[in-house]
């Protein structure tokens, strides 16, 4: 244990907590866990030997070698729109929804991020169950060859699931992967969003889009007279004729035209110029943050990115900050998206922070900033006596700052620290467009978590 | 999709002539199609027949959750589809040698459908015809009430493996007439049991008298039998005559029930859902006898491709690329369950006892270990019998009846169990038991078996409709009763009852959050718990479900 979070923690208790949020951190502060990388992609493992059972073998597959059909995403687009247009119908017509959008996120190293698409459904029928004797750690299936009773024949490492890895609604062993980059959910979900207060800020970066205008002028013939700057050319020439001795008292009638005073207007390629934005993604990776909190938290932040990338393509800057009871910046989404979760927490570390980032490399003057923050809405700091003045400097360079709270199934609702604090601070309603806060429960599905992205940036 | 090419065509026709001559039956014509990973894509959701209804579930990954394949009966990627005639698919660049062993493969699949009993019902048309205009209809309905078709489709589809395929079964092998009459049935079936109610003692002997009367007066022996009865029960006469005007009551499954009874959809407006349930209650029971045998199916298939291949004379040279293919296909796993492997060796195993005589009382007799290996009748009749079994048996049959322990000796098997060792973080596989009911009971219990539920008229009040889950030591998967329950409160306009049992788990399991913790010392992980049920009633009112404990 560490002797400093001890410290800390001796120093919060005077201010007195109830029971129940003791014990939870308590139970952070004997976390031993740390935060590593899981190392590797938490690719999902086929299913075991055991699990195939006589149905899973087929003739196309074991005859003929045959892969399993799988479809490109771009094939997706279309009929995943279609489908979450008509779970959006059933809900309308009084059923409960059925689509779910699994996905994985492959995070590579140096930007190379890779996601996986997977909308699923099941079809519900009465089925028998097994009986689960021990949770699923004990099942049985055949086997034939050599070995007596009891004798161990085979190992396999156990996958831990912890704080990465699929989502909700991730199928098992999906075969059918489809493969994608993230610009592609990116291009589902922008049909609904954009950043809010784009502001035009700072230096302007170029982008390889064009407009088309009639900007370029051409003398002599061209699609659409420019009848002002015409005039002027014609008022030019005949001053240089000498055609106006008195500008005082101009005739038009004796005026002389070129054909070259004609000015007219064509249809050009423009360069177009746009803001730049840097979005800061938080999240809490605490010990409490285990299980569905992270899955969601980071499930949303993996949409949102998709959805940055897509949309403001490469004008985006992300940068990715973690905390526990500290807070560090981490180079990209992999290790953002894959730490595991430990410790205890204290929120105001990432927000002092993103404060002291942003005032360091002086970001304010040159970036629209956003900020989006994922936790579980445990805090030791009680009331957010730290928090909330860092939170109040955060609003004074941000464009939006968006707050996710998944709240455990455990506690009642809408009584989480820090919950509670942001909206004693009264912030939400000072300045409704700059901040925003979003709270779910822990059992969210993928569209929950797509309302949540519209409530933040909308 | 595209026919396969004449050369190739060729090989199948003398694949064709060889099977033949081994003594497989078949229709003369079948269809050979090479499929692509885009043909596969619009396949396989659709069963591999071409011309199902469309759904949208079959655009949509569909969450298979492991062992849950039984959702789906018929496998998705089968070779080769139960039509008139058979089509069968294959991948574009097989070589000729490859393509003989999988039409020999083909050939014992077609001759299994177009013979084995389960599959009577599909024998006297063709499903992808019948698929087609069934397709039809539904994008008709489509047309005119849009996502409502689809609607009743998915409610449809909840309850399709609910439907009676027994019952459609027994419908079609029970003979006209019996060459007995209706008194002689009546007075066996009604008369003496249900309302005399004999003892089986007596019963029997009632049956001796009947044998009796028939031996001894031939033609008029029927009339001396019921003549003693007229004598002894002059009531007789009368029953009869009353049961003979009621209607005879055929037992119905869920969907025929809600479409004869449901007030929702026998109104004018809803009428057009009945047709909708009718098409998914046909496929379902289409592909039901696909599922119920895929071991003996597969296993007849792989005997005979190994059988043919190794004695057809065109493929000299390619035995290697053969014995490396073919034992991927039917090695025994050292774990997991392969149908090809245990379907394959149980066939050879039954050919060889039963060419020994070993299927006799005779041999059953005998204790001595050692007789028993050596005993030998050489009756020959090894491959008649298989092809008897390949006609009268399923799964369950066939695993229950052949599956013993000179085969389970033979081939090593045993029961392969998974467990966590959290010291090391692995799952380890390890012998969990040899005996022999061990592991019959391992293979019975992980083939296809939905559920039995009945509808119960006489617990039915104010027009809800009441099921009753059979009890057979297993629960339903809680977390599908929901949604199909909406769906059948839906197709029958009022609230639904079920009826089932559930696990009360004899011992707490801890909580999710506390096994995240990583290795928690835990008590005794070895005692399973005893498994305790409780009776317990959902109901299904305006879309909202309740649970109550009975």
């Amino acid at each position: 244990m560490d002797p400093k979070l001890l410290k800390y923690f001796d120093r919060i208790k005077d201010r007195g907590f109830t029971p129940e949020r003791e014990k939870r951190i308590l139970k952070e502060l004997h976390d031993n866990r740390t935060h590593d990388d899981p190392g590797g992609l938490q690719n999902i493992t086929s299913a075991s030997p055991s699990s195939i059972g006589f149905y899973g073998y087929n003739d196309l597959l074991m005859l003929q070698a045959l892969s399993e059909p799988s479809s490109s995403y771009a094939l997706r687009l279309k009929s995943l729109d279609e489908l979450l247009e008509r779970d959006k119908q059933r809900e309308e017509d009084g059923f409960p929804r059925k689509i779910r959008v699994g996905r994985l996120i492959k995070p590579g190293k140096g930007g190379k991020d890779k996601i996986v698409v997977v909308p699923t459904t099941v079809e519900e029928k009465f089925l028998h169950d097994s009986i689960r004797e021990t949770s699923e750690e004990e099942s049985s299936s055949g086997g034939s060859g050599e070995g007596e009773e009891g004798e161990i024949i085979g190992e396999q490492p156990v996958h831990e699931q912890d704080g990465s890895g699929s989502g909700p609604g991730e199928g098992e062993g999906g075969p059918h992967e489809m493969e994608s980059n993230a610009y592609d959910i990116g291009k589902i979900l922008s049909e609904h969003f954009e950043l809010p207060n784009l502001k035009d800020k700072g230096k302007k970066r170029f982008l390889s889009r064009y407009t088309y205008d009639m900007t370029d002028r051409n003398r002599g013939f061209g699609q659409f007279l420019d009848k002002k700057a015409t005039l002027r050319q014609i008022v030019e020439t005949n001053i240089s004729l000498g055609n106006i001795p008195d500008p005082g008292n101009i005739d038009p009638t004796g005026f002389l035209i070129s054909p070259r005073d004609k000015i007219y207007r064509i249809l050009s390629r423009e360069k177009d110029y746009e803001s730049q934005a840097m979005v800061f993604f938080l999240r809490d990776y605490s010990g409490s943050m285990s299980g569905k909190p992270t899955q969601l938290v980071v499930a949303q932040h993996v949409l949102l990115y998709s959805w940055l990338l897509y949309q403001y393509d490469k004008r985006v800057e992300s940068r990715f900050i973690l905390h526990d009871t500290d807070a560090t910046e981490v180079p990209d989404f992999y290790t953002y998206y894959n730490s595991k979760v430990a410790g205890g927490t204290k929120v105001f570390s990432a927000f002092r922070l993103l404060n002291e980032i942003v005032e360091k490399e002086s970001l304010a003057r040159d970036y629209n900033i956003y900020i989006f923050y994922g936790t579980d809405g445990d805090d030791w700091d009680t009331g957010g006596k730290e928090a909330v003045p860092e939170l109040k400097k955060m609003l004074t360079y941000s464009n939006r700052a968006g707050i996710t709270i998944v709240e455990h199934s455990y506690g009642s609702s809408g009584n989480t620290e820090v919950e509670k604090y942001v909206k004693k601070s009264g912030f939400l309603e000072k300045h409704p467009d700059l901040l925003r806060m979003d709270v779910m429960k822990s059992d969210a599905d993928e569209p929950r978590l797509i309302e949540g992205i519209k409530k933040l940036i909308s | 999709m595209e026919l396969i090419d004449q050369h190739t065509k060729k090989i199948m026709e003398g694949c064709k002539e060889r099977a033949r001559d081994a003594g497989l039956k078949f229709q003369d014509e079948t269809l050979e199609y090479i499929v692509t990973n885009r043909d596969l894509l619009e396949l396989s959701p659709k069963i591999m027949i071409p011309t199902l209804y469309d759904y949208w579930v079959h655009d949509v990954e569909v969450l298979k959750e492991k062992g849950k394949y039984e959702l789906y009966p018929g496998n998705p990627y089968e070779t080769v589809i139960n039509t008139r005639p058979a089509i069968s698919f294959y991948n574009d660049n097989n070589p000729d040698w490859l393509n003989v062993m999988i039409f020999y493969h083909v050939l014992a699949h077609i001759d299994f459908f177009q013979n084995n009993l389960f599959y009577r019902h599909t024998w006297d048309y063709d499903f992808a015809g019948q698929a087609l205009s069934d397709k039809r209809l539904i994008a008709k309905l489509r047309s005119e009430h849009g996502r409502w078709v689809d609607y009743v489709i998915e409610f449809s589809r909840g309850i399709d493996n609910l439907a009676g395929y027994y019952y459609e079964l027994s419908r079609l092998n029970r003979k006209e007439n019996a060459g007995w009459s209706n008194q002689i049935d009546f007075y066996f079936d009604v008369f003496i049991q249900k309302i005399n109610k004999l003892s089986v003692h007596e019963y029997i002997k009632e049956i001796e008298r009947y044998n009796e009367c028939l031996k001894e007066s031939g033609d008029l022996g029927e009339e001396t039998f019921m003549a003693e009865i007229d004598s002894q029960h002059p009531e007789f006469k009368e029953l009869f005559r009353k049961s003979l005007e009621e209607k005879p009551k055929s037992k119905q499954d869920l969907i025929q029930y809600l479409m004869e009874h449901s007030e929702f959809l026998n109104k004018e407006k809803n009428k057009w859902m009945n047709s909708v349930l009718q098409v998914v209650r046909n496929t379902s029971i289409f592909f039901q006898p696909q599922i119920r045998t895929k071991i003996m199916n597969e296993g007849w298939a792989s005997y005979w491709h190994e059988t043919l291949f190794l004695s057809d004379d065109r493929i000299g040279g390619h035995e290697v690329d053969f014995a490396r293919l073919n034992a991927g296909v039917t090695s025994m796993p050292r774990v997991g369950l392969n149908p090809y492997a245990l379907g394959m060796r149980l066939f050879y195993y039954i050919e060889e006892i039963a060419d020994k005589g070993k299927l006799s009382f005779e041999f059953q007799k005998v204790a001595n270990a050692e007789e028993r290996k050596t005993f030998d009748r050489s009756t020959k009749n090894g491959r008649s019998f298989i092809f008897s079994v390949r006609e009268n048996y399923s799964d369950f049959m066939f695993i229950n009846k052949f599956l013993d322990q000179d085969f389970a000796t033979r081939n090593r098997l045993f029961v392969a169990g998974r467990r966590l060792n959290r010291a090391k973080k692995v799952y380890e596989y390890y012998i969990k038991s040899r005996k022999l009911e061990d592991y019959r009971a391992m293979v019975l219990d992980s083939l296809y078996h939905p559920p039995q539920i009945e509808i119960d008229t006489e617990k039915m009040k104010d027009n809800s409709l009441y099921l009753t889950h059979t009890f057979e030591n297993k629960p339903l998967v809680k977390e599908f009763i929901s949604n199909t329950m909406v769906g059948i409160e839906y197709l029958w306009g009022s609230p639904v009852h079920l009826e089932t049992h559930e696990v009360v788990a004899a011992r707490s399991v801890p909580s999710q959050d506390l096994t995240l913790l990583g290795p928690t010392p835990t008590g005794d992980e070895t005692a399973a718990p005893g498994i305790k049920w409780q009776k317990v009633l959902y109901s299904m009112k305006n879309r909202k479900l309740t649970r109550k404990i009975l």
